[in-house]
């Protein structure tokens, strides 16, 4: 796809809402889950819409994306290291996730899905927004290194699921909070994680300070998000998230709390979980025996 | 690990990942990073990013219009003329890099102790190693001897570095700057450099070590800061009377005069003065070159001790050593100041290193070592880059984690030696005295002492 044809499709977000139930194939997608149908939809169609208004903007760190760009260093050590850890790399080296094959649910842009490629990952990013995914593709396309590891597709975890496929390790990042069915949608992540992989799963606790922050602060007086990106009653407490992924087979491996500085904007991590966490899991290698 | 590798097998463990034939032929004609310009500060950029297990996961090019030398001037043969003091802080990131040995005594001088005073002998200062509880303050080796040591190393790398020279850098294409949408959507976009011979080179991230008038800062379109002092500077090789282990340097009326140890028993002298006296001193016989560095350094008053300072804690001024023509030396030359700076460091996918992004004044050596510090803190970039799947290229990177750490420091450091060499221009009168009392109350302040020590060592 060319670069004109991706932004002027972006461009018209704001008036069709079509694309979260049509999946449509996309730029860099050739796999038969474009092709289906919205069976196993999870992605609810307001939100959809809302994130496809920001599709464009992916990549502007001064966007309204730019938490992301500014957190994305973060959330990639603490992935890279949990993925090492259940696969028995050093993690401080040179591409320590080569070979590996990473599912990025709900890619977006391709942010994250990039940084793990760098890292040498092969990665598959899913998102049931077409733009975001066309965005991601026309992105990924002018570094042949990044091109070579990323397949971006626009579909659901659950379409993946249906098809069978499986992953060395499998990550949502800020995207849990935008799912209409949240068992489901853990459910999902394990079944597509391989006996011995790892899942990573970040998103913003339910907490007042979590609606200080995210609700009231970030998107109504910093304007840092469109209004009515978050709904606060949709955040999952990590208690919540830790239940949903174990009743699904995967266990709990670690935690942490990310904190933004409001002034440099840099994020570090923390043991304070009440805004935005990470967690990773590990689906256990015995498995194996009865899929 | 690829590091390890030969170079020829390279393009094919890149193609090994590959996913498609045409992207793994593009990959083979990438470089991770291309540095323009193989001097002392590229070439040492080049050796310190394959120091670290992480960054010498890249692949790197340095390219010059000159070939690198490799042959340093053979010990017992009178020094070059074109010097630098390396600092403790520089000293350790050559040894890292495994470049350190080729230039270590006896191929350069240690200095144990620094004086700094003036021609009206209203104060000094002298600083000793042992102060600081250091063997030594710092080193002086030939440029020469500095750029073969790098070369050979980087010879024996040639597992992650190519070189390319003669290669004459013509044009530079960068990713867009402003941070609209396409230019967002584009960052992933290659850098492209452009030889004088019709060859490209891609790249994620362009570095320009090519010195004070960098063609690659010109491309760029990055706006530079400058003013000329209307001074010039003469090195020459000299002997001493007795062996040198200090630095010296006064404050003449037209401007410093330094003399720093170099091997061999030799000494070099950097004279800053006014163009007029520059083309005087330049025309002398070596022998009147001398005499004229002897009343420089002997004439005028020296300094009487501070009887308000308590004498525990201040270390005695030294008389500076006579010092006489070098046999076999070449004749003092002259060349002219100036201090520039470059507004930025970096564009997305370009990060300005050494002399290409500030010149200053020889005063106290700093120049190459500020060069070399960038170095330091653009391999941290890096590897911290490697480290976290990030684009090596990236603006918010090169900004936060190289720009902007170094331009403070950088700054800083040239409004210090600027505003001490104005500080030290005018000879007479109240300023001369509250110019010698503060030097004394530095010499007596053991504290603050530690401190401005510490940062000439690169160390604070
Ligand atoms: C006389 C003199 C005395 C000095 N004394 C001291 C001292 O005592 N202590 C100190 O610390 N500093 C001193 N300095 C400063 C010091 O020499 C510089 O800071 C240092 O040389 C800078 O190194 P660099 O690698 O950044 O640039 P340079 O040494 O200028 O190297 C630039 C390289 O880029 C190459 N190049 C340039 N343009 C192109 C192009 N278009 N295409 C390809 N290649 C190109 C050149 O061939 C060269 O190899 C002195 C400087 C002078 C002039």
């Amino acid at each position: 796809m060319s670069m004109g044809a991706a932004l002027s499709s972006s461009r018209g977000v704001h008036t069709s809402r079509r694309t979260h139930d049509v999946p449509q194939p996309s730029a860099a997608g050739t796999s038969a889950a474009a092709a289906q149908g919205p069976a196993g939809q999870s992605m609810d169609a307001q939100e959809v819409a809302k994130f496809e208004a920001m599709a464009s903007e992916w990549w502007d760190p001064d966007g309204p994306n730019g938490a992301l760009h500014t957190m994305n260093p973060l959330r990639t050590q603490f992935a890279r290291d949990a993925i090492c850890l259940a696969h028995g790399r050093e993690a401080r080296t040179v591409q320590p996730l080569r070979d590996l094959s990473v599912l990025d649910v709900g890619c977006g842009g391709g942010l994250f899905s990039e940084a793990l490629a760098r890292l040498g990952a092969d990665v598959t990013g899913v998102d049931t927004s077409a733009t975001a995914i066309s965005v991601a593709a026309t992105h990924a396309q002018a570094d042949p290194a990044v091109a070579s590891r990323t397949h971006y597709q626009n579909a659901t975890a659950e379409q993946l699921q249906q098809q069978g496929a499986h992953f060395d390790a499998v990550v949502a990042s800020e995207v849990i909070e935008h799912v209409s069915n949240v068992p489901e949608f853990c459910a999902s992540l394990v079944a597509l994680t391989r006996p011995g992989g790892s899942i990573v799963v970040s998103t913003i606790n339910r907490t007042n300070r979590s609606y200080a922050v995210a609700i009231v602060g970030a998107e109504q007086i910093m304007g840092l998000l469109p209004k009515g990106t978050h709904q606060w009653e949709r955040f999952i407490t990590p208690e919540e998230l830790q239940e949903h992924i174990e009743r699904a087979g995967a266990e709990r491996i670690g935690d942490s709390g990310m904190v933004m500085n409001p002034f440099t904007g840099h994020w570090t991590f923390s043991a304070d979980k009440a805004v935005n966490y990470i967690m990773s899991f590990r689906k256990p290698a015995e498995q194996q025996r009865n899929p | 690990m690829k590091g390890m590798l030969p170079h020829l097998s390279r393009g094919q463990l890149l193609c090994s990942y590959g996913r498609s034939l045409s992207s793994a032929a593009a990959l083979d004609s990438i470089y991770d990073v291309a540095i323009i310009g193989g001097g002392m500060v590229g070439s040492a950029l080049a050796c310190a990013l394959g120091r670290s297990p992480l960054t010498e996961g890249l692949r790197v090019l340095v390219l010059d219009r000159a070939p690198l030398p490799e042959v340093s001037t053979p010990l017992g043969e009178a020094p070059e003329l074109r010097v630098s003091t390396l600092t403790p802080a520089s000293v350790r990131l050559f040894s890292e890099a495994g470049a350190w040995d080729d230039m270590a005594p006896p191929r350069s001088a240690p200095f144990q102790h620094m004086q700094v005073w003036d021609f009206g002998g209203n104060g000094f200062v002298r600083y000793s190693a042992a102060t600081a509880g250091l063997p030594v303050m710092g080193y002086v080796a030939e440029n020469r001897v500095i750029q073969a040591a790098l070369g050979k190393r980087l010879k024996q790398r040639t597992d992650f570095v190519d070189f390319m020279s003669p290669a004459v850098l013509q044009s530079l294409t960068l990713p867009a700057y402003a941070p609209d949408i396409q230019a967002g959507v584009q960052s992933n976009t290659l850098a492209e450099v452009g030889l004088e011979s019709g060859q490209t080179i891609k790249a994620r991230l362009v570095v320009g070590a090519d010195g004070a008038r960098s063609r690659t800062r010109q491309l760029a379109d990055l706006r530079t800061f400058s003013w000329s002092y209307h001074q010039r500077g003469i090195v020459a090789t000299v002997r001493t009377e007795r062996p040198n282990d200090t630095a010296w340097q006064r404050f003449l009326g037209t401007g410093p005069l330094a003399l720093l140890p170099v091997r061999d028993g030799y000494s070099n002298v950097v004279w800053s003065t006014s163009v007029a006296e520059a083309a005087r001193l330049e025309a002398l016989t070596p022998q009147e070159f001398a005499l004229n560095v002897n009343q420089a350094l002997q004439g005028g008053s020296m300094p009487a001790r501070n009887p308000m300072l308590p004498r525990a804690s201040s270390e005695d001024f030294a008389p500076p050593p006579t010092v006489f023509a070098a046999e076999g030396a070449k004749t003092q030359q002259s060349f002219p100041l100036a201090l520039l700076g470059s507004g930025r460091y970096v564009r997305p996918r370009l990060a300005l290193i050494g002399d290409a992004a500030h010149v200053v004044h020889p005063l106290a050596g700093q120049g190459v070592n500020l060069g070399f510090a960038d170095v330091q803190q653009l391999v941290d970039a890096l590897a911290h880059a490697v480290e976290t799947g990030r684009d090596i290229g990236e603006l918010g990177l090169l900004q936060d984690m190289y720009e902007s750490p170094r331009q403070q420091e950088n700054a800083s450091m040239m409004t210090a030696l600027d505003g001490l060499k104005r500080v030290f221009e005018p000879q007479d009168g109240l300023l001369a005295s509250l110019r010698g009392l503060g030097l004394d109350m530095i010499n007596g302040s053991s504290v603050m002492k530690r401190q401005i020590m510490k940062y000439a060592m690169g160390i604070a």
